[in-house]
Order: structure tokens, then sequence, then C-alpha cells
């Protein structure tokens, strides 16, 4: 096989972009079990590196009045979750949430800082929390920026 | 030895029957019914008017159609999170009412949400009757 001198360009750049791509927002790649019943059946599973240690242990001990849903569970599965979130949560500031919402950490708000207003009042959005509705990747835990897609009505 | 293996059984014993089919568990929730209704017994009717019944609690959430839509074998939507719910009834989603633990627990969130309170075993009783009959 023979290689353009311009495909290996585009291979070193890509190389070069490495250390970014490793920064990519993933799940776990083996979610806890009790996880993947409990957190995935109201919403989509949200990837535990978008919150801190303390905000899970905060959001995990207030089930009974969680975002206005009663998420209760029993002790022992609690627990057993909050063990997986917080080994895959994240350290850094900008991901903190005194609100304990995702979509109102500066992380989130620096991400879609190009995102128009009225995307996020679109019907079919609903909430910034229903990421599902412009990447359609998400419930798997693909948020790649070539898999996002605006709903119809802000896409003018 | 002896009393690690009497535990266990008595343990065992204490658990709720496990119902593994949608008639197991309708007769779990009638009998305990009957415990203070005697001669009860389960009504898809019944069922059908507290599964439509507005109690209007919660602005968007004001019944279990709310989510579930009016059809039980038709999917629903989440009022708040967007998310898309498979049907509740048997005939359209073999996975339902296979599991006492998990039923009990959508009971006891989903009543308290829309109904105010916990369902008794009858209305439990009468509901899964209503989704057993396809709605
Ligand atoms: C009974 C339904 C229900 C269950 C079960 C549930 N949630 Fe939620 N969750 C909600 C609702 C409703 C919201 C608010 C969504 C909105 O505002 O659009 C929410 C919001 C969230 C948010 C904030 C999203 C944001 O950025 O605004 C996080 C994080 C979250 N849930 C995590 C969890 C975890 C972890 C679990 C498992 C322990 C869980 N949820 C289980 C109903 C549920
Ligand atoms: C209204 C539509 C919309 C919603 C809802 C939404 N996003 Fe986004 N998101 C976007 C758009 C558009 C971009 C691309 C922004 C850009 O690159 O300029 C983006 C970018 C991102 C990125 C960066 C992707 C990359 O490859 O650089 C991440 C990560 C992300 N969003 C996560 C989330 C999460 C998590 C949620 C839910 C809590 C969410 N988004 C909800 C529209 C949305
Ligand atoms: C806010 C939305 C919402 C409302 C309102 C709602 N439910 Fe649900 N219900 C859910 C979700 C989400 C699930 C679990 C989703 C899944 O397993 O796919 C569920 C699951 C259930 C299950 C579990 C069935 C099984 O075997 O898997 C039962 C039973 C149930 N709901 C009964 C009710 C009753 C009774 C009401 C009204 C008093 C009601 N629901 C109202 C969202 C709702």
């Amino acid at each position: 096989m023979r290689h353009s001198p311009r495909l290996i360009a585009i291979a070193a750049l890509c190389l070069a972009a490495l250390p970014a791509l490793a920064d990519k927002l993933r799940l776990p790649a083996t979610p806890n079990a009790a996880w993947q019943e409990e957190c995935t059946s109201c919403h989509l599973g949200y990837p535990p590196s978008l919150l801190t240690a303390a905000n899970w242990r905060q959001m995990m001990g207030s089930l009974d009045r969680h975002f206005g849903a009663n998420a209760r569970l029993d002790p022992g599965t609690r627990d057993q979750i909050l063990v997986f979130l917080e080994q895959n949560a994240s350290t850094k500031e900008t991901r903190q949430s005194p609100s304990l919402r995702i979509s109102e950490t500066p992380w989130f708000r620096h991400e879609h800082d190009e995102v128009p207003a009225r995307a996020w009042s679109d019907p079919a959005v609903k909430s910034a929390a229903n990421c599902g509705a412009c990447h359609r990747g998400a419930a798997k835990g693909n948020y790649d920026e070539h898999d996002v897609v605006l709903p119809v009505a802000a896409r003018r | 030895m002896l009393k690690q293996a009497l535990v266990a059984t008595l343990l065992l014993a204490a658990l709720p029957v496990a119902a593994d089919t949608p008639q197991q568990l309708i007769a779990g929730y009638a009998a305990q019914a009957a415990s203070n209704q005697p001669g009860f017994v389960p009504s898809a009717e019944r069922g059908r008017q507290l599964y439509m019944n507005r109690f209007a609690l919660a602005d968007k959430m004001p019944n279990c159609a709310a989510c579930h839509t009016e059809k039980p074998v038709a999917p629903g939507t989440h009022v708040i999170t967007g998310k898309a719910i498979q049907p509740l009834a048997p005939a359209a989603n073999p996975e339902r009412l296979t599991s006492s633990s998990k039923v009990e627990k959508w009971f006891k969130r989903n009543c308290s949400e829309v109904v105010g309170r916990e369902c008794t075993a009858a209305e439990k009783a009468d509901f899964l009757q209503f989704l057993a009959n396809g709605g």
C-alpha cells in the first residue's frame, strides 16, 4: 500500500489531537448494574464524570426529593450506586454544581455557549437536562460534536 | 452452623412470595386485600379508573396516563424528562409485571407522586388486573 503525503499529514494531525481526545466525555466502560437499572429509567444515564463526588453524595442523600421526582432507593442499592458514582466523579471545580444540576455547571455553560437560546426552549427539548434531544448518541454516552442535531424549530 | 441455617430459612420465608408472572402478582395483592375486605375480587374496571382518574396534585403529572398514555399497550413518555417509556401492559411488553420488587418500587414512587399517598393492596390488584387484560 502506498500512502500519499497528504494522508500522512492528516494522520500526524490526528495524533497531535490525541491528548484532547483522551479528555472526551464517556460513560464508564462497565457501568455498575444497579446504576444501569435505577438511574436510567426516568432519564438517560448521566455520565458520573460530569459532577463531583461531593455533588453525588448530596444527591444520593436526598433521592426522595430529586428534582421534583421521588427516586427513593433502599439503602443497600443506594450505597452501592454511590460508590460507583464517587469512583467515576470529576475533581474539576468547573464540574461542581451547587444546584446539583449538570446543566448548570460552568463546564456545561462553556461547552454550550454557542447554542442559540431558542434551542433550549424548543418543545422537543423541554429541558437542558434532556441531552438526548440534541445529542443523538447520548443514551450510549456519545456526545461527539458530529452527532449533535438541534431540534427543527431551533435551526432557522 | 445450625443457627445460621435457621436464620437463612427465616430470611427466605420472610421474603415476599417470589412472584414472576402477572397472575401471581395479582393473586398476592388480592390475598392481602382480602384480609381486610373479605371476598375481595380484583376488578379491571376499577383499575382503569385509577389509571385514568385525574388526581391533579402535580400539574405535570395529573394521572398515571400522563406518562403511560391512555392506552397501556402504547409506549409512553416521561412528562418531565421526555424519555420514552416502554408500554406497561404485558401483552405489549413481556418484561412487565415479572418482578414483585420492581412493581412494588414503582407503585411506591408513582402513587405517592400522582395520588399523594401509597396505593392500597386492593388498588394495586385492580391496577395490575387492568394491565394484564391489556387495558
Ligand atoms: C423517578 C424518576 C427518576 C429516577 C429513578 C432518577 N431520576 Fe434523576 N431526575 C429525574 C427528574 C424528573 C429530573 C429533572 C429533569 C429535568 O429537569 O429535565 C432528574 C434530574 C437528574 C440530574 C440533573 C440533570 C441536570 O443536569 O439538570 C441528575 C444528575 C440525575 N437526575 C441523576 C440521577 C441518578 C444518579 C439517579 C439514580 C440514583 C437518578 N437520577 C434517578 C427523575 C429521576
Ligand atoms: C439544545 C440542544 C442541546 C442539549 C439539550 C444539550 N446539548 Fe450538549 N451540545 C449541543 C451543541 C449544539 C453542542 C456543540 C457546541 C459547539 O461545538 O459549538 C454541544 C456540545 C456538547 C459537548 C462537547 C462535545 C464536543 O465534542 O466538543 C458535550 C460534552 C455536551 N454537549 C454534553 C451535553 C450534556 C451532558 C447534555 C445534557 C446534560 C447536553 N449536552 C445537552 C447541544 C445540546
Ligand atoms: C412522571 C411519569 C410517570 C407517571 C405519572 C406514572 N409513572 Fe409509572 N412508571 C414511570 C417510569 C419512568 C417507570 C419505569 C420505566 C421502565 O421500567 O421502563 C414506571 C413504571 C411503572 C410500573 C412498573 C411496571 C413493571 O413491571 O415494570 C408500574 C406498576 C407503574 N409505573 C404504575 C404507575 C401508576 C399506578 C401510576 C399512577 C398512580 C403511574 N405509574 C404513573 C413513570 C411514570
